[in-house]
């Protein structure tokens, strides 16, 4: 895409985000709308965190752990300790990307499906801690979050106490696709930056690029934190709406989720994960209609889609595009 | 001189399966030392020794007087002891151009957040490393296809670009795993041309090569491996007519030596 055509999609997306879609939910008074997309913005977020470790070279099924986690912190932090929940909320990603180093650096000596595994059983792990430690509250789990309160500086009010809001849910539809835009653009501008072509190295051929003098561990805890610092930011907002969050929170089949909508989506797009989320959340609700067969029909086309379309859904372009078009490799503009 | 690379009683054990055998030799600064030997004699076990990508079971490397043996393999690249491989192993989904760019790493002033944040210094590694990359392209030859997905290329250019790669690390030795092999008359020539040249800009070379007519026109040095362990090292002559070689050779393959 030329610059200005990536301005001006960039242009109509914040317009629709921003703009259109709450105007279109104004009209239609379908405000149940404001909290399925903010949940759609939110796990878009963690997968875009997921879709980075796949950069790297790793299938990553354990997003949910590090969701779980971002909620706990921030719940805690704001319910025991009386944090406001702003501050919470780069706590949270810190920790979980804290957390994934400490994990990250022995887990990431494994590939392929080992690697997968692990981290799969890395969600139900923190599924179990969090039933087991005293300062979660076990299975009663933590609620009445209370809702987030103004940001000010100086005397000024930058964002008014989320109570102010008669539809609660619409600020909190504005702080997630927010969150989301920031994530993404920071994870653009990553991968078109010159440590994206490391990390590219790295998923290509890892020996090679210590050969050349890469540091190798370094650099793959490095997305790995990255990648977890999402899943700790998405999961903390998310605790926010819910005003909630137990041990069941974000499970096995969210993690598995995380990874469907990367794959969905396109690995070798940016925007993939992001796209992924949204088809599939809807896509699945829509198949609500098909009742015992939801699984069924899900499952038969994720398959089926994988089959037709390796790359995901953004590699749907006209004939002359898609020769050039290449699943996680990165190109020059 | 001292040499730039001394081996000492290295060792390699894979279970009950000694790789590599006790084997010490010196490489001087500027040489082209080949490693010769039947297939399994152990040849890139001891490049990986070499370049540390596995640890020896015993003995040791130095490099300039300094021991490498037991540090981690990016730590001995940034000192200037670099490998390419013999499989060819590139990045397969990059350019040409683009995979000797990232291969520039070592050379980089800016830091990775300098990157992230496209810093003065930052900006101008990345037009450094362009111009690098333009030069060892066209040094070997591969500037027609630079812009080529890596995968695509035919055998003879793969080689370069795993030599271009290594170059780009800067190396003070690079070691190079059959560089030739799978190669026509003519490739081969070339690139034995192109590997002194290599040699010429200051590179000391350690390569394993199967095609001994290369090895005997090339090598200034010749270390024989057989069952992981050093029976011969001396110039080509003397390789050629060295007994215990040629009894190696004929004993395990009818592989003829010679030119
Ligand atoms: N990681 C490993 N684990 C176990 N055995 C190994 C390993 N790597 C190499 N070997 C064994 O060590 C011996 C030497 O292998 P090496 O690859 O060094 O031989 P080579 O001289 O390079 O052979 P070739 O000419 O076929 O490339 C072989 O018998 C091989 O099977
Ligand atoms: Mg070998």
């Amino acid at each position: 895409m030329s610059t200005s055509a990536r301005l001006a999609t960039l242009v109509i997306f914040v317009f629709a985000v921003f703009v259109a879609v709450p105007v279109l939910i104004g009209l239609t008074h379908r405000t149940d709308f404001y909290y399925t997309l903010s949940s759609v913005a939110l796990l878009a977020i963690a997968s875009g965190g997921v879709w980075l470790t796949f950069y790297i070279g790793r299938i990553n099924i354990g997003q949910g752990a590090y969701a779980l986690m971002g909620g706990y912190v921030s719940a805690i932090l704001v319910v025991r300790y009386g944090v406001s929940f702003w501050i919470t909320l780069p706590l949270a990603g810190a920790f979980c990307a804290a957390a994934s180093v400490l994990i990250g650096l022995p887990i990431l000596r494994l590939r392929g499906v080992y690697f997968a595994m692990v981290t799969l059983v890395l969600t139900e792990v923190v599924r179990l801690l969090a039933l087991a430690l005293p300062i979660t509250n076990g299975a009663k789990g933590m609620v009445s979050l209370p809702p987030p309160g103004p940001i000010s500086l100086f005397g000024l009010t930058l964002v008014p106490s989320f109570d102010t809001f008669a539809e609660r849910n619409e600020a909190f539809y504005y702080l997630s696709v927010a969150v989301m835009c920031v994530c993404f653009a920071a994870l653009y501008r990553l991968v078109h930056s010159r440590v994206g072509r490391l990390f590219v190295a790295l998923q290509q051929n890892e020996e090679l690029a210590s050969s050349m003098g890469l540091n190798v561990p370094a650099l793959r805890v490095l997305a790995y934190s990255i990648s977890s610092f999402f899943g700790g930011i998405g999961g903390a907002i998310f605790a926010a709406i819910a005003q909630s969050v137990y041990p069941s929170s974000f499970t096995v089949a969210d993690s598995v989720n995380f990874m469907l909508n990367c794959f969905l989506g396109g690995l070798g797009f940016v925007f993939g994960p992001m796209l992924g989320t949204l088809v599939l959340y809807f896509g699945w609700d829509l198949l609500f209609q098909a009742g015992q067969y939801q699984l069924l029909i899900y499952s038969g086309v994720m398959i089926a889609l994988m089959l037709v379309l390796p790359n995901g859904l953004l590699s749907i372009r006209p004939l002359n595009f898609r020769k050039r078009v290449r699943p996680l490799i990165w190109r020059r503009s | 001189m001292a040499p730039i690379l001394t081996v000492s009683g290295i060792t390699k054990q894979y279970g009950g399966l000694v790789a590599v055998n006790d084997v010490s030799f010196d490489v001087a600064e500027g040489e082209i030392l080949s490693v010769i030997g039947p297939n399994g004699a152990g040849k890139s076990t001891l490049f990986k020794l070499i370049a540390s990508f596995v640890r020896p079971t015993r003995g040791e490397v130095r490099f300039k007087g300094e021991r490498i043996s037991g540090l981690a393999p990016h730590i001995v690249a940034r000192k200037g002891v670099v490998r390419t491989f013999q499989e060819t192993t590139i990045f397969k989904g990059l350019t040409v151009r683009d995979s000797v760019i990232v291969a520039h790493h070592l050379r980089s002033h800016a830091g990775l957040l300098g990157f992230y944040l496209g810093t003065k210094a930052a900006r101008e590694d990345e037009a450094e490393f362009g111009r690098s990359a333009d030069e060892i392209l066209e040094f070997l030859g591969l500037r027609a296809v630079a812009d080529e997905i890596a995968s695509n290329l035919p055998q003879g250019s793969l080689r370069a670009l795993g030599v271009a790669i290594g170059l780009a690390a800067n190396p003070k030795i690079l070691l190079l795993d059959e560089p030739f092999a799978g190669m026509n008359h003519d490739e081969t020539r070339r690139a034995v041309e192109m590997t002194r040249a290599v040699r010429d800009r200051g590179v000391t070379l350690l390569l394993v090569e199967h095609d001994m007519a290369a090895v005997m026109r090339i090598s200034d040095r010749i270390v024989v491996l057989n069952f992981g362990a050093k029976i011969a090292e001396g110039t080509a002559t003397e390789i050629q007519s060295n007994e215990r070689v040629i009894e190696a050779y004929l004993g395990v393959e009818d592989e003829t030596i010679g030119v």
